[in-house]
């Protein structure tokens, strides 16, 4: 099922145009087999069009893709029969019962008449649906929806998994469930290609792809990705009047960036050993300084490192 | 292959019947319709309400007059003094003919000259006003005749006798009584079977799209030809049974007889439900949203019935839009209609229209199939 080369999705220089508006811009990557492969990147940046174009949904305007050994533009019917994809509205039907919507997409993927009985069992038990066969599937809960759609999108045991903001209006309970089978799913061999908006769910990626603005800006594990966004060091600084907070230490030499975090503030400083001056400087403007100290960059700071730094290449490419 | 048809049908069969909502509007507004069309479609012209202004006063005049109101096509409900009474009938709508006898009627007649009767109509409604005028016609040459032969029965009682005189007489086929609901009921079949599978067939690939499962179904193995076939099958089925309960409907409850073959005319409404079809899923790849697919689809019925002589006699056309109808399905599934139900033939006087139908069929599906890829660009 995979490619003799070990990879299960290959990409090469992928782009997708819709008109002036470029989606996916020359994108490159390649998966594992058995990994959980995490594409984040904020609404608009080309994550679903490219799960969408890898799974031969979208034509790509040019470049390569390879799925499952079979290339997508030649042979999109021999990938279809060796992914299971589930989009982000769980496409089921309401008015079908639950044991309906598994036998209809079982028949759709062609599963066997021998293995379709225990297949179904098998998606029943891991939807927790057992018992509620008969229950109109418009009835259900989200989580309930959401672990059926899987069910019905691994009937036929794909060997790739694509699962486009899989846990999008589900409660955090059901997510974790949800996690759970993905991460078996994946220990059994099946690579699983996950787009996200969550910062928790990224962490359980082997590996992540950072999308903005269609260009893949950064690709590794979570742990390469923290470490290697931030050049310097982390700061978190407590304090009152977050407001001033900021604009005084935006001012400050050695101080490259700041954000907010909840009710404190991180700062991306050259060298830590700077931090006393940083509270001196704020104390002199009357501010409250409750709490400062280095801290271990966590992936939505360096989601936001990677971002920014990527819009400022930008800019500067624009500029003559 | 088969099993993924089966599971398709099975599917699509659920969506149909499952819904109370989803049955009652397959069933019940098809009836409805009919029986409305049933009983207001009709050409017929009776109880013209009509106003007269006798001037003359005269024993002819009043024979005239009586002989329209004991007519049933007219329906005196004025006699007026003076013609100012007239217009403000007419934009009332009170009256739609006023008929006026002038002075000196009787004493032209006696003379033996030509006598006028002024007929004033409301001619918004154009072909109720020809229609009076051809009745109001009728019964002024009948009494014109009338009067002669008296005329000469009391001068020339011997000449009389060989007054010559020509008789019409009226040997309609098919529908002796000339009743328009017989020629509308077939049409109404015709034009109710097109509405509900075109927005059936549309409906269904569209409002996968919207929830959708329409991508779902896009990655699984099913081919082009499984998904349209699975798509397009039940609504074929749901537009036969149409036709035969419509149908029974109207030979039963409007009296229109059934003198033709029943496979004829399911062999013509299938032929013609294909491009119905066709059309259908055509929409349906131009439409995101179901009011899209709803507006289009009201785009295509309305020329669609206007061009099939539904009302309007496409001998009447003007040349090029009469070429325009044969590609209109419809145009030949209403001779098929009528040919079963009131003339009683069979293929070998249909089988024009049932190929015409065939080719516009296999036409549409073919441009909707190749259009319908299983891909979102």
């Amino acid at each position: 099922m995979t490619a003799s080369n070990g990879y299960s999705v290959e990409v090469e220089k992928l782009v997708k145009r819709f008109g002036d508006f470029t989606a996916v811009d020359r994108i490159s990557f390649q998966t594992r087999s058995g990994e959980v492969f995490g594409f984040l990147g904020p609404n608009g940046s080309g994550k679903s069009t490219t799960i969408r174009i890898l799974c031969g949904l979208l034509h790509p305007t040019s470049g390569r893709a390879i799925v499952a050994g079979y290339d997508v533009v030649e042979s999109p019917e021999l990938i279809r029969r060796n992914i299971g994809y589930m989009s982000q509205k769980f496409s089921l039907y309401a008015d079908l019962t639950v044991f309906e919507n598994l036998r209809f997409y079982a028949g759709m993927y062609g599963v066997p008449a021998a293995e379709l009985r225990g297949r179904i069992d098998w998606a029943l038990e891991m939807a927790g649906l057992r018992g509620r066969e008969s229950s109109l599937t418009g009835t259900l809960a989200g989580g309930w929806k959401q672990r059926l759609a899987l069910g019905c999108a691994v009937l036929h045991r794909p060997p790739i998994l694509f699962l486009d903001e899989p846990t999008s209006g589900v409660d955090p309970l059901s997510r974790r469930l949800f996690w759970e089978l993905i991460q078996q799913m994946s220990s059994e061999g099946v690579t699983i290609f996950v787009t996200t908006h969550y910062m928790d769910e990224a962490e359980y990626c082997n590996r992540l792809a950072l999308m903005n603005g269609g260009k893949l800006i950064a690709l590794g594990t979570p742990t390469e990705l923290k470490l290697g966004s931030i050049q310097g060091s982390l700061l978190l600084l407590e304090c009152d009047r977050l407001g001033d907070a900021i604009e005084r230490v935006r001012r400050l030499d050695n101080v490259r960036d700041v954000a907010v975090f909840g009710n404190a503030l991180h700062l991306v400083v050259s060298d830590a050993a700077i931090a006393p001056t940083i509270r001196a400087a704020l104390e002199s403007y009357g501010i409250l300084v409750t709490g400062l100290r280095v801290i271990r960059p966590s992936l939505e700071d360096a989601f936001v490192a990677l971002t920014t730094r990527h819009g400022a290449d930008d800019a500067s490419e624009l500029s003559p | 292959m088969i099993e993924r048809l089966r599971q398709i049908l099975l599917k699509e069969f659920i969506h149909l019947f499952r819904d109370k909502q989803a049955r009652f509007s397959l069933i019940v507004p098809p009836l409805l319709q009919m029986l409305i069309f049933g009983y207001a479609a009709s050409y017929e012209v009776n109880r013209v309400s009509t106003a007269v202004l006798d001037f003359d006063h005269s024993q002819e005049s009043r024979d005239f007059l009586e002989r329209i109101s004991a007519s049933s096509r007219f329906q005196v409900r004025e006699v007026l003094q003076n013609e100012s009474q007239i217009p403000s009938l007419l934009d009332h709508r009170r009256v739609v003919l006023v008929l006026q006898i002038q002075p000196g009627f009787a004493e032209l007649l006696r003379k033996g000259q030509t006598a006028p009767i002024q007929a004033v109509l409301d001619g918004t409604d154009s072909n109720t006003a020809l229609i009076a005028v051809e009745y109001i016609n009728q019964i002024a040459a009948r009494f014109a005749q009338d009067y002669q032969l008296q005329l000469a029965d009391r001068t020339r009682p011997t000449l009389a006798t060989f007054a010559p005189n020509i008789e019409l007489q009226e040997r309609p086929w098919y529908n002796a009584n000339l009743e328009s609901r017989w020629f509308f009921v077939p049409g109404v079949i015709g034009t109710l079977v097109l509405v509900s599978v075109l927005q059936l067939t549309s409906f269904a690939v569209v409002r996968e799209r919207e929830i959708g499962t329409l991508e779902q179904l896009m990655v699984t193995p099913i081919s082009p030809t499984e998904l349209i076939v699975g798509k397009t099958l039940p609504f074929l089925i749901v537009g036969l049974a149409n036709v035969v309960f419509v149908g029974i409907l109207g030979s039963y409850w409007f009296e229109v007889p059934f003198r033709g073959n029943i496979l004829v005319l399911l062999l013509g409404t299938t032929l013609f439900l294909s491009s119905a079809l066709g059309v259908g899923l055509l929409i349906s790849t131009v439409s995101q949203t179901q009011q899209q697919a709803f507006a289009i689809s009201f785009f295509y019925i309305t020329p669609a019935i206007m061009l099939s002589g539904f009302g309007y006699p496409i001998g009447s056309m003007p040349t090029t839009l009469q070429y325009l109808t044969n590609l209109d399905p419809l145009r030949f599934f209403l001779v098929v209609l009528r040919g079963t139900f009131i003339k009683g033939v069979g293929l070998s006087v249909l089988w024009p229209q049932m190929i015409a139908m065939a080719i516009l069929g296999a036409a549409t599906l073919t441009i909707a199939t190749l259009r319908f890829h299983k891909t979102l660009d």
